[in-house]
């Protein structure tokens, strides 16, 4: 039982930063490394900067309902920004130099930070409600893996329907699926992928969230982590595919904390070796993904 | 003519550059310059392994650090002095343990060391392409790390493996570095590099053609797997000190950036994006470091540096999408040739 929260919770936040990335691939081809960096940033928006090992916190002290808000719109304002300052004019180059590029945008956001913060992690009491564990069918489970799953899952429902039931979701999964043809038929190129950006950096900073209030503290390399599952999950799910990545993310999730039950005490330091070995063994078997985007084939 | 004399003096002009780099150091004679440059040459090093692989087949790759690491660790293995070793490193097998070897033959070895487990690797993954291959490379680059950084009694796990041979002379770098160059310049001209820049550009024509491009991906994974190999040995040899960590994404990244910046399809562009940002990074950290102007001293804040370098990068970028040399390289002539030998 505690495992299977673990798995799903651990899932959550790699489904999350995996849709994050698929949103922005989808519609512009880009795999966007500063992915991230706008997790950390979303959060250290709510502090003074300083260099002491304890957080001053500024927006920080507000009430939750404006807490959450202010987040997300950090989090989807620097995304929005990064695309009109810097990916726009990367719209017609090849993916490896826009990598590059999101890269390096990456580069400047993080040292930003750690000009500002430095590099010293610091603890900071975020929600400090959510850390009580709660009872569930007899096992004692921390509140917030429950918020973390169930917060998931309402935003994964939102997103499904805002992509099916508005006009806007539609023009973004037309873009999606066929940019040019989308583009022809009076889909507004820079404002699908706005959207794309200023969703893709809510969910970056949802993540942000869940992991300062997870772990208590915050540091400029939290990101990186998460960014780096998230960006396998979005690969083996099927780059583009956003049902994909999200399946991938709760597979990574699961497979995670599976290995580390049950694998013998003297391979469990490996464990990261194991389930890298497995994101191999599924591209070399569905080298398109899980669930492969349509319009994403190679074609000849 | 043929393609070799054709084609030779990209190789040349390029070594010129680097001995010009390395008289600049041997005649400054201040230490701090000299390994600066020595930094510039292993950095040239591992940039042009990742061409070796990446220029040719297109194909990005997230794992070539890993070969680095192997390679350092091979060094460390191989010269650290047996008695060091025995506390250091108890689990190393016996045969291993009482070895101590001159610099040059460790970083042979360890070259071949990376090229065996390029070729273990490739051959499993070099039948990807896309996306999906830079993602397993960089998978295969975690697995790696994560093995080195755990396996407490053969790689001392994350604590730092000290001990090794310090070589300050800047030549064996550059007559590495040198050595990248050429046989870069030789697999290129080569009939499997031909081959895998044909299936990079036109896979289906290629293919039609007989090219067998996971076969040509295997030869350019495993011969920049030794120079990537070598250089992480020489890596090791510059600074007497091997964590795995230093052999992972920081290094994956900059590498990559610097050929990107360069261009990624050619060879000069590979070394002139290395001496570029490298110029670039030392002159900023020289003005971090305060600059004296009569009598008051100017500084930039510390983190500006890779502000600056960021910046500087994306607007390259924006510029120039395919890097400061795209396709073409430098030769006599200064006609901008296609690829060599097409």
């Amino acid at each position: 039982m505690q495992m299977l929260f673990d798995a799903l919770s651990l899932g959550s936040l790699y489904a999350l930063g995996a849709l994050g990335i698929a949103l922005i691939f989808g519609v512009m081809r880009l795999v966007n490394f500063a992915h991230g960096d706008v997790i950390s940033f979303a959060i250290f928006a709510l502090l003074w900067p300083s260099v002491d090992a304890v957080a001053v916190v500024f927006a920080g002290d507000l009430p939750w309902f404006l807490l959450i808000p202010f987040v997300l719109a950090m989090g989807a304002g620097l995304s929005v920004l990064s695309e009109i300052v810097v990916f726009r004019r990367f719209r017609r180059a090849n993916p490896a130099t826009m990598m590059i590029a999101s890269f390096a945008l990456g580069f400047v956001i993080r040292y930003f930070l750690l000009m500002l913060f430095s590099s010293r992690p610091k603890s900071i009491s975020l929600l400090p409600a959510l850390s009580q564990p709660v009872e569930i069918l007899g096992a004692r489970i921390p509140l917030l893996q429950v918020i973390t799953i169930i917060a998931t899952i309402a935003i994964l429902f939102a997103l499904t329907a805002f992509l099916k039931r508005t006009r806007f979701g539609l023009e973004m999964r037309a873009a999606a699926e066929n940019f040019t043809m989308a583009r022809m038929l009076g889909v507004r190129a820079n404002r699908v992928i706005m959207g794309a950006f200023a969703l893709s950096g809510a969910l970056a900073a949802a993540i942000g969230l869940i992991l300062a209030s997870q772990t208590g503290t915050v540091d400029i390399q939290m990101g990186a982590a998460v960014m780096l599952m998230a960006f396998i999950a979005t690969v083996i799910g099927g780059l583009g595919s956003l049902p994909g990545a999200v399946l991938a993310g709760f597979l990574l999730g699961a497979a995670s904390v599976v290995m580390q039950t049950v694998l013998p005490i003297d391979a469990r330091p490996f464990r990261d070796a194991f389930v890298y070995g497995a994101v191999i063994l599924v591209l070399i078997f569905r080298p398109q993904g899980l669930i492969a985007a349509r319009g994403s084939k190679e074609r000849v | 003519m043929s393609v070799a004399r054709r084609t030779i003096s990209t190789p040349v002009i390029l070594a010129l550059l680097l001995i010009a780099l390395a008289l600049m150091a041997v005649f400054s004679g201040s230490r701090p310059f000299n390994q600066t440059i020595i930094d510039i040459f292993l950095r040239v090093i591992l940039v042009v392994g990742l061409y070796i692989f990446i220029g040719n087949s297109g194909v990005i790759s997230f794992g070539h650090a890993g070969f680095t690491c192997l390679g350092g660790y091979a060094a460390a293995w191989l010269t650290i002095p047996p008695m060091m070793k025995q506390t250091l490193l108890p689990g190393l097998p016996d045969w291993l343990m009482n070895l101590q070897l001159p610099f040059w033959a460790g970083a042979i070895f360890a070259a071949v060391w990376a090229a065996i487990w390029a070729a273990v690797f490739g051959k499993i993954l070099m039948r990807l392409s896309g996306i999906a291959a830079s993602i397993a490379t960089f998978a295969m680059l975690a697995m790696i790390n994560t093995i080195y950084s755990n396996w407490e009694s053969v790689t001392a796990a994350t604590s730092s493996v000290v001990g090794i041979p310090i070589v300050r002379s800047i030549w064996p770098y550059l007559i590495a570095a040198i050595l990248a160059v050429f046989v870069a310049w030789a697999h290129s001209i080569s009939r499997a590099g031909l081959a895998l820049r044909a299936a990079r550009d036109e896979p289906t024509a290629a293919a039609a053609s007989g090219i067998d491009a996971p076969k040509e991906r295997l030869v350019a994974f495993i011969i920049s797997g030794a120079v990537m190999g070598m250089g992480g040995a020489l890596f090791a040899h510059s600074i007497g000190v091997v964590t795995p960590d230093t052999f992972y994404l920081t290094l994956t990244f900059i590498t990559l950036s610097m050929l990107v910046v360069g261009g990624m399809g050619s060879l000069s562009g590979a070394v002139l994006g290395v001496v570029i940002l490298s110029g670039l990074i030392q002159g900023l950290r020289w003005l971090e470091a305060g600059v004296s102007i009569g009598t008051t001293t100017f500084a930039i804040p510390n983190g500006l540096q890779e502000i600056t370098l960021g910046i500087v990068m994306i607007l390259i970028l924006a510029r120039r999408p395919s890097g400061i040399m795209a396709n073409s390289e430098l030769n006599w002539t200064r006609s901008r040739s296609e690829d060599p030998g097409v």
